[in-house]
Order: C-alpha cells, then structure tokens, then sequence
C-alpha cells in the first residue's frame, strides 16, 4: 500500500462515478446517490493519498503500460502533487455532500439529460487528478485537455440559453490557445532535454533566451486557464454557468490546478529562474488583483461576482510565486520559499472559501431561483445556516483576521516587505508598490462583500420568491459547513499546516522556511520572532474573550430590549425599495476609479404632458463592460477575421482547384525531401 | 508573569482612559470655538447613561445587528492590546504585529459596515457604502506608511519598531516625515473627523459613521462609541509612540514606567490640541473630494517610502 494506490482508486472512483452516472437518464437516484457517494469516496480518497504523499516526503513513481509504444504513462505523486491532489480532494468531498440536494431542482424538472452531467463531472475531476499525477509530457497534456473538454460540456450544461452557449464556446476557445501554448512551452524544453518525461526535461539544459521563451509560453498558457488579467475575460463568463457545484469545483481547483502546473513548470522542470520572470508575473499578479476586484465589485450576478473575484485572488497567488522567483534569483532562497508557501498557502485557502461562496450562491439560487443581487435581502432569516457560512467565506474571502484569507495573505506581506533585501533599487521600490496595491485590492474586497452580504442575505427581501425562501437541506449544509469549518480551522491554526507545507519548498528548492512554525503550533514567525510574529489561537481566544466579557458583564444586568420602527425621517412606510442596492452600493467606487471601467449610463426621464417641469418616471440604465473585451478581445477577434477572409481568397469552391493545390503541395514537398 | 500582567493593566489604562482623552478633545474644541465647555468626564457620564438605558432594536435586526457592538468592541480592544502605550516589550506586541492591526480594524468596519445594512434603511445603506469607500482608500495608506517603518525598522512588530527608533537616535528620516504626515491624515479619515466626516452632526445628507450606527441605542450604542474613542486613542499613540518614542519605558521598573505615562500623557494632550487646531481650520469636505484628500495622503506615504528606498538605503 503506497499513496500511489490510494490515488488511483481515486482515480477509479472518479471515473466509475462517470459511468454509473451514464444511466441518469433512466433511474435519476443514480446520479443522487450512487454516483455522488462514488465521488465522496473520490475525495476521501484524493485527500488521503495526497496529505500521506506530503507527510512522506518521498516521490512515488510508477509506469503504467498505456499510451505510446515508445512512451509508457510516467506518474509521479510528490509533495507538490499531493498537497494539491488534497487540494481537489477536499472541494470534492464538499461538493459530493451537496450534489444530491443541488440536483433536486434538476430531477424534478424532468431535464434528460442528467447522465451527460454526472458523466462529465466525473470525467473533469479524473482529470484533474491525472494532470497532478502526470510525470511526463504526453500524460499532462491528455489529462489537462481531459480537464478541459469534459468542463467544456458542464459550462455548455443549460445550452438553451445563447448566452451559455457562447460562454461556453469563448471557454473552450480559450482553454485550447492556452493548451496550444503549454504543449509549445513543453515542446522547447523537451527538444532541449531529449525526452518528453519530466525526468528528462529536468536535466535538459537551455539556454536563458531559450529557457525564457519557454517560460513566456507556459506563463501565457497556465496563466490563461488560471484567470490572468488581460486574458481572464472567458472566466466571469463561463464559471457563473454551470451549475453552482460545477462553478465550484471550476473557480476552486481547476484554476489551482493550473496554478500547479505553472509551478511544477517553472521550478521543477525549467529552474534557472530569472528575475524579469519573477518582476513580470508579480506585475500580472498585482495587475490581475486589483482588476479582478473592481471588476468584481460592479457585478450585481452573484455567481459573476464570485467569478471576478477569482481573477483577484489567482492575482495574490501569483503575486506570491513571483515574489518567490525574485528572491530565487536573487539568491535568498529562504525568502524564496516563503513566497512560495505564501502563494501555496492562499491556493488552499482559495480553493475553501471560493468553494464554500459558490455552494452558498447555489444554495441562494436552489431557494430563490434568484442570480441577481438587486432582488434578494433578508436571507438570514429565511436561510439562518446558510447565511452562517456565507459569512465566514464572505469574512475569509476579504482577508479578515482570523480567518484563513487573511493568513496567506500576510504571509505575501511579509515576503514583499523583505524587499530591501535585494540589491536592484528598482526591485526594492516596485515590489512595497505592489504590496500596497495588495492592501488596496484586499480593502476593495471587503468593500464588495459588505456589499454581496449586505444586500442578498440583511435588509428586507426586495422580491417575493426571496421571502419565501426555504432553508436548503441537511446534505447542502453539511456541504457548505464542511468547507466552512476549515476556513476557521485552517485560520486558527495556520502553524500546523504551514509546517506540512514546508515539504514543497524543501522538495524545489532544497530549504525550509528558517523558522516558519519553529516556536509551536501557536506562533507563526516566517522569518523571525524579531521580525513578524502573529499568533492567531491567542488573536481568535482574545476577540472571544473581550467580546464575552463585555456581553457576560453586562449580561449582569439586564435592561430591556424592545422592538421598534427604524427611523424613517418622519415619512412613515419604509419599503424594500428604499433600500440601498448592489448598484448604489458601489456607485462611490464606481466613480473613483471610473477609468478602469467602460461604462454606459443612460437616466431616461419622461414628464407629465400637462406639466412639463414634472417628472413622472425615471428610469436608469447602467452597463459596465469588462475594458478586456474592447481592448484586447474584440480587436484579436477581428484580426483573425479579417485575416480568415485573405486566406479565404485561395477557396475557390472548384474541385479542380482543390486538386490542383494538393499536386502543387506534394511536387513542392518532394522536392523538400529529396 | 509580570509582563503579561503588566500588558493587562496596559490595555486596561488604555481602554479606560480612551474617553478621557475624547473628553479633553472636545473640551479644547469647544474652548477653540469659543463655547461653553463640558466637563472633562463628560463621556464617561454619557457612557454610563447608555448602559443603563434600553435598548430599542429596528425591527429588521438579526443577530448581526445585535452582535456587531460586541465584536467591534473586542476586536478594537484587541488591537489596544497590541500598541505598545507606556512600555515596549511587553508580551502582547508579539500576539499581532502591526499588519494584523490593520486587520482587526478592517474586521470592526467590515461588521459596522454589515450592522449598517442590517435594518433595510436607505440611511445605513449609505454610511456603509461610503465607510467602505472611505476605508478602502485609507488601507493601502496606512499599510504604506506602516512598511516605511517596518522596512527602515526591518520589523513588522510595533514594539519593535519603536524600540529602533529610540535606539536610533534623534536622527532625521525624511521617509518618516513623509510616513508620519500620511498616517496622520489616514487617522483623521478613519477616525472618521473633519474634512473626513464630522462626528458632531446629524444631517443626513454629510454623515458616514453616524448614518451606519443611526440605529443604535442604549448598550449596544455605549460599546460602539466607546469602541470609536478608543479607536482615535490608538491612531494617537501610533503616531506619538511611532515617531516620537521618547520616554516610553523600555524596563519593567515602577522608575521607568511612571516617566512613560508622564510622557505618553504629555504627548496625547499635545496632539488633541493638534487634533482640534486641524479640525477647526479645516472645513468638512464633499463627500467626493474625500478621494483627492487620500490621494494626497498616498503620495506623501509613497514618497515616504522612494526616499527610503532612494535615500536611506545605501547601494
């Protein structure tokens, strides 16, 4: 028994949930209970071989007789891989809780196509795992365009509206020209290395121009299927799509596994890390941060905001990495492996609380059939549990202490403020920018989900099915309240899984963090007791404490509490309507920071016939469109197109002419040849 | 033992005395603008009137409503805690260094801002918009201003800091001018005075703070307003204890820690007089020149930093 064993029966279980699910169509249970429980025991699984594989410390690798003649499949289960095989593992155990009941809605609508969904969701998460796996080229590339075909026909999943379809159209489009780079980038190091397994591409030895175009390469393609900015413009679109437990797993692992595979790249196979590398992925990192986080807070779709918001967060991870490449190159290796836990790190704690705010959007949505914010309010007494955990993801997602969010990201903190460490001035004042620009962006955050909570789940409801709404069941909680938990658990104790995480840098670059967890599971001191310290036990016992000695105290003597109208300015009646809205809500930062944004705002008024100076109705009309579309994505668009219509010139239609290219081609190859 | 109990005594001075300190600031005020001034106790007396009055909830409140004075009060406790006030190297510096701080005020406005929205009014909807606006702006200042200090002090732990800055001498920092002028208009915006905001009024259109926690009565409302006079207390010591440690005690000996409450005294009451003068020749701003004025707050805290990194840095 080796984790190995344990990640293929995950494997199994994952595709075996696939196959069960197959008969959907006929017998719906299939798919509620058998093929969910096969991917509870998937994640079960997934997490057990993974957290064994990083308490272990050493590399499992096996061949398996598949694939080419010439090349068996070549696996690997490694500390790297198996924290984030753990990774997946955990959002799928959370996911197979909620399934059943998030399907419901589903089932009973008579949709027949059921066995397409549990068959690609299975599908999606065995590859998943396989790219984790893979410890050779053609491996990675099979399970990654695995991971990204059968994701492709969730998104797809409610084709009958055009919008998904195009959403889903933009995905796959997108996830084959960041494919297309991968396999090139792989492509330049294997022609270097002489072999497509990983082992030989370790030893391959490029030159930096060569080492650098290979890792443009990758960066654009993982950074494509991660959600960079500027090529993040297909992520808003086509997460919020799928059903809400597929958006989960999308925005939760599926980034992180690409962030894997940008790590496993650039530290294990390329190594030779350069400077301008780390400056360039800290400049997108902080770039994609703070977009993703205004473009997040214009959104009134919470699943799009949700979406947004993991553009900003895939920007603190790589801020992290690119922060570690620096000090890489720079020779501070301890400080390498910081930045690198710190990015790490908020990988895990994205993948929790991005996972738990889209089952608490599902959930939303499961009770009030209800996208759009402007229409919710009150949901904390119409959905006490779900509210509960919304609040955590919501607390942990703006880096609040002592949650888990805020862990990570004090940990970028303290690698970005050992910049003056380094020698190059420009190093030393660009990266305290970035760092600021972080503490902006998280700031924002807070802003955007005072916003999200305030107005879906306090106030009063603004619609009639949202006043009706009903707590969702045991499983969907259970669900939510797992991921929940561990946001706490892993805020609380941050110590204890920082010192697991230890293994990865140990692993790429051959350090521990000097003393990261070296004063006990209380204290968490990166570089030094003298230099940082933070304490979250102590920091959650003493809001606890302070907070019950005040109630306790004046619990001691008790005064009346009586319900009253909330002040009205004297006109009486306050409605729903008066409340403020997501729009109103962000309308300040709206107007700050306007140029980031292409915003149409249009106030129609119509006046009364007799009396002209009277308004009679007003009606206000705001579209904010993401910048990436107009500057980027529609101009590339039309130079393709314009480019297909030169080369559509040489298509005569005439059969003849057809055949007359062919002969040409073949003359001209044969002379090649010869 | 004696330190912890020592840093205990220390937060207990610091939250008690923290509406002193509101006191004297608005005695001074009113003597400023030529009015009839209040007792120095005055807060603690209207402190002590809310707690024994009723509470009145908004029919809407759900438990955040009702929660948030507590959580606000421990979190700015916790964050009192921290800030070293008549002696460093005390143990509770070591509990949260000054990124946490942040964070623990960020908590208090994220679930002020949440009480705000809680009860459906147009008015509480309003002053957390702007609140999280406002406090959006001012973070990334503070935090700038803070790695001034943290990375000319190479630590991120505020009794740290403050121990080299004393160590270092009277030397002159342009960085610190910068980081110091900064932080002292951020505290002004978070604080929530005037140009900011005005905590002396009510009209409806100008309010931020007040129009979040309009709702508010009786316990729940002392604890919030206590939780705002600590709040200014500790921006206070910050910049006092930052900038100018002098007199701090640095030993645990009875000696040493009644000269740094003498000090810490001294210097408290040097800046409420600040505080005012800057108060009364400063006229409230709209609302949207509020960016600007933080805008500037970020440039002189970004200057800061380039003339550490350009100037103080050698290589």
């Amino acid at each position: 028994m080796s984790p190995l064993t344990l990640a293929y029966l995950a494997l199994v279980s994952a595709l075996a949930s696939g196959i069960v699910a197959l008969g959907a169509d006929r017998y719906p249970g299939l798919l509620r209970y058998g093929s969910s429980i096969l991917l509870g025991a998937c994640g079960l699984l997934a997490i057990v071989a993974g957290g064994w594989a990083l308490l272990d410390e050493t590399p499992h690798l096996d061949q398996l007789a598949l694939g080419l003649p010439w090349l068996q499949w070549h696996l690997r289960l490694d500390v790297l891989s198996g924290f984030f095989f753990s990774v997946v593992g955990l959002l799928v155990l959370a996911v197979s809780f909620y399934a059943p009941g998030y399907l419901q809605d589903y089932t009973h609508a008579k949709i027949r196509e059921l066995a397409a969904l549990g068959f690609f969701t299975g599908l999606f998460i065995l590859g998943m795992l396989l790219v984790l796996l893979a410890d050779d080229a053609f491996v990675f590339m099979i399970a990654w365009e695995l991971m990204s075909v059968s994701s492709y026909f969730l998104v797809a999943y409610q084709h009958q509206h055009a919008a998904n379809r195009r959403a889903a159209f933009l995905y796959l489009l997108m996830a084959h020209v960041g494919g297309l780079a991968i396999l090139l980038g792989f492509g330049v190091i294997a022609g270097f290395g002489n072999g497509f397994t990983f082992e030989a591409m370790r030893a391959a030895n490029l030159s930096v121009t060569w080492a650098s175009i290979a890792f443009a390469l990758v960066f654009f393609g993982f950074g494509m299927k991660a959600g960079m900015v500027p090529v993040h413009a297909w992520l808003p679109e086509a997460h919020p799509v799928a059903p809400s437990h597929i958006s989960a797993l999308m925005s939760g692992v599926m980034l992180k596994v690409a962030i894997y595979g940008f790590i496993r790249f650039t530290f294990d196979l390329l190594g030779n890390i350069q400077w301008q590398w780390g400056l360039t992925v800290l400049v997108i990192g902080a770039a994609s941060t703070l977009l993703g986080v205004l473009y997040a807070l214009m959104q009134h779709d919470l699943k799009r905001l949700l979406a947004y918001h993991s553009v900003e967060n895939i920007g603190i991870i790589l801020m992290g990495i690119g922060l570690s490449m620096i000090f890489i190159s720079a020779g501070r290796p301890e400080l390498g492996a910081l930045g690198l836990i710190a990015a790490l790190y908020h990988s895990l704690n994205h993948a929790l609380f991005k996972g738990l705010l889209f089952l608490g959007a599902g959930a939303v949505l499961h009770a009030t059939h209800e996208h759009d914010l402007n229409n919710m309010g009150g949901l904390i007494k119409r959905l006490p549990q779900t509210a509960m955990f919304f609040l955590i993801g919501c607390l942990a997602i703006s880096g609040l202490p002592p949650l888990n969010g805020f862990v990570s990201e004090w940990l970028t903190f303290q690698a970005a403020l050992q910049a003056p460490s380094l020698d190059s001035g420009v190093l030393r004042s660009l990266i305290p920018i970035a760092a600021a620009l972080l503490a902006l962006s998280a700031a924002l955050a807070a802003a955007c989900f005072v916003k999200v909570y305030g107005v879906a789940f306090l106030g009063t409801a603004r619609s009639r099915k949202v006043a009706h709404a009903r707590e969702v069941d045991v499983g969907m909680r259970a669900g939510m309240g797992l991921l929940a938990v561990l946001c706490v658990v892993f805020g609380i104790f941050p110590s204890v899984v920082i010192g697991a995480i230890d293994a990865i840098p140990n692993m790429l670059l051959g350090i521990k963090p000097p003393s990261a967890t070296a004063h006990g599971w209380l204290w968490l001191t990166p570089i030094s007791p003298k230099i940082a310290s933070y304490s979250a036990p102590l920091v959650f016992a003493g809001v606890a404490l302070f907070a019950f000695i005040s109630y306790v105290v004046l619990r001691a003597r008790p005064v009346k509490f009586r319900r009253g109208y909330p002040w009205d300015c004297g006109f009486g009646a306050l409605n729903a309507r008066m409340q403020y809205t997501a729009t109103a809500f962000s309308m300040p930062i709206r107007r700050i920071f306007s140029p980031v944004w292409d915003a149409i705002e249009q106030i129609e008024e119509t006046h009364n016939v007799t009396q002209p100076q009277r308004t009679e109705t007003i009606r206000h009309h705001l579209q904010v469109q993401d910048k990436s579309w107009s500057r980027l994505y529609e101009p590339i668009g039309r130079l393709v197109l314009a480019a297909a219509r030169r080369v559509g010139r040489i298509q005569t239609g005439s059969i003849h002419t057809y055949l007359a290219y062919s002969f040409f081609t073949l003359i001209l190859l044969l002379w090649v040849v010869t | 033992m004696t330190a912890w109990i020592l840093a205990a005594l220390q937060t207990l001075l610091f939250v008690f005395m923290a509406p002193l300190l509101g006191g004297w600031v608005g005695r001074v005020k009113c003597h400023m603008q030529n009015r009839a001034a209040p007792s120095l106790l005055q807060p603690y007396r209207d402190l002590a009137k809310l707690f024994r009055k009723h509470t009145v909830l908004a029919e809407q409140a759900s438990w955040i409503f009702r929660g948030t004075p507590y959580i606000v009060f421990g979190a700015t406790i916790l964050t009192a805690a921290v800030v070293p006030l008549v002696a460093v190297q005390l143990p509770t510096a070591a509990i949260a260094d000054v990124i946490v701080l942040v964070g623990f005020l960020a908590l208090a406005r994220f679930f002020t801002a949440l009480a705000g929205m809680d009860i459906g009014t147009a008015f509480g909807g309003m002053g957390s918009s702007r609140e999280m606006m406002i406090g959006a702006l001012a973070e990334p200042v503070l935090l700038m201003a803070v790695f001034t200090l943290a990375m000319t002090a190479s630590t991120t732990n505020l009794s740290e800091a403050t121990t080299f800055t004393l160590n270092s001498g009277l030397v002159l920092r342009p960085s610190f001018i910068f980081a110091m002028l900064g932080l002292m208009m951020v505290a002004v915006a978070e604080t929530g005075r005037v140009p900011v905001d005005n905590p002396a009024t009510h009209l409806e259109l100008t309010m931020v703070h007040e129009a979040m926690i309009l709702e508010y009565s009786g316990r729940h409302l002392a604890l919030i307003v206590w939780a705002g006079q600590i709040k200014l207390m500790i921006y206070m010591v910050l910049v006092a204890n930052i900038f100018f440690p002098w007199g701090i005690a640095t030993e645990l000996a009875a000696n040493d820690l009644a000269v740094g409450l003498a000090a810490i005294a001294a210097k408290l009451i040097l800046l409420g007089v600040v505080l005012v003068v800057w108060e009364t020749v400063m006229a409230k701003m709209r609302l949207f020149r509020v960016p600007q004025f933080l805008g500037f707050a970020f440039l002189l805290s970004l200057l800061g930093m380039l003339t550490h990194v350009v100037l103080e840095t050698g290589g």
